[in-house]
């Protein structure tokens, strides 16, 4: 299965297998507490585990193994870990908020109330209502 | 002996990784509410990334990355627009 | 003729990441970087003024120290539970910060800090609505953000 190992020194090796196991152990972790967790508001927390450094961690290994196999810097792998690290908050910015409107929608009991204060157009927790 | 190593990491790493997709499945399946389940698909796309990333560590090809990188883009397109879809029930509006 | 210069570097880097380093490559890049951030200015968005760059690596190195703890952190939670007298709530943060880039950043670090997810932002009463994992104090937890990262982002965007 493994093609172009032949060349690979010990030390990258032992690296590549570090990073690989920390990044999968810690998306595994995440994963078991998505199930674990009771709330929604909890379960949001456990998949950054796997956003942050699982990602970093494959994306680190598999980084120092290409670079070693091809001999010249092959760091494309940033690409996937920026754009993993700058889309997740905006998925769950938007999932809470949506998650939140349900929850004040049908009085659940987990989100808690919005202080009627402001404009009473932001019922729905729209922040600037002027750009739609 | 790196192969011996190598290979076992990437064999370890990706039964933790399909493993992760599993619970991440299970969650999507039973979720009590549809937000969970959004965020079950959402946690199963990444970790399918990683996944072939991991792939590409043990096959020593390049081409698995091109295929993370379009899985990555189109997973939060996805997950965008269902958290839309959900709060406002339309996706365009 | 460049309306953002940070962007169209950056896109240009991105396009070499993807195709390799030749010239070639390097020109076509910035063709389409140029491009599109000429369609990126008809969109007009708001343009970062950035007064301290060197406080924008100490800023990344905070985060990233940050992040390897609390992912140790929230790993612990899940698997051995949390400790006595912790508990998970929301907690209502007030904000001085207004720059819209700067509010975008500290989303995305307490976003990828496990442990701490960032809800909603009011921008009327200009707080923001936080759900933590671990939480033992309140006080401590807004001490720690304002002082951590609000201080230094308002020294970084003018």
């Amino acid at each position: 299965m493994i093609l172009a190992p032949a060349d690979l020194p010990l030390w990258a090796a032992i690296g590549v297998a570090f990073f690989l196991l920390i990044g999968a152990s810690l998306t595994l972790i995440g994963a078991i507490g998505f199930l674990k967790l009771p709330t929604f508001y909890e379960r949001i927390h456990a998949p950054t585990l796997g956003t942050s450094w699982g990602v970093g961690g494959v994306m680190l290994a598999s980084m120092i193994f290409f670079t070693v196999t091809e001999s010249r810097l092959v760091v494309h792998e940033v690409l996937i870990g920026l754009f993993i690290t700058v889309t997740t908050p905006v998925t769950f910015m938007l999932l809470a908020r949506a998650a939140l409107h349900r929850d004040r929608a049908e009085n659940t009991g987990y989100a808690p109330e919005k202080k009627k204060a402001s404009l009473p157009v932001q019922e729905d927790g729209e922040t600037h209502p002027a750009d739609n | 002996m790196s192969a011996i190593i190598l290979f076992t990491a990437v064999s370890i790493a990706q039964l933790m990784l399909a493993a992760a997709m599993a619970v991440a499945f299970v969650r999507m399946f039973r979720g009590p509410r549809a937000q969970d389940r959004i965020i079950g698909l959402d946690a199963l796309y990444v970790n399918a990334m990683l996944l072939l990333v991991t792939f590409g560590i043990g096959t020593g090809r390049v081409i698995y990355f091109e295929a993370a990188l379009v899985i990555g883009m189109l997973g939060f397109v996805a997950t965008v627009a269902l958290a839309k879809f959900l709060m406002r029930g339309e996706v365009i509006e | 003729m460049l309306p953002y210069p940070i962007l169209t570097v950056f896109l240009i880097l991105m396009w070499l990441l993807l195709n390799g380093f030749t010239l070639g490559h390097f020109v076509l890049g910035t063709l389409v970087a140029v491009f599109a951030s000429w369609g990126m200015a008809s969109l007009r968005p708001d343009k970062p003024k950035i007064r301290n760059w060197h406080l924008l690596f100490k800023l990344f190195g905070v985060a990233f120290y940050d992040i390897i703890r609390s992912n140790l952190a929230v790993a612990s939670v899940i698997l051995r539970g949390r400790p006595k007298g912790h508990t998970s709530s929301f907690l209502l943060l007030p904000l001085e910060i207004e720059d819209r880039t700067a509010l975008a950043l500290l989303a995305v670090i307490l976003t990828s800090t496990p442990g701490s997810a960032w809800l909603e932002y009011d921008s009327h009463d200009r707080t923001v609505l936080l759900h933590v994992l671990d939480l033992v104090d309140e006080e401590q937890w807004i001490d720690t953000i304002k002082n951590r990262y609000e201080k230094l982002l308002m020294e970084i965007f003018a």
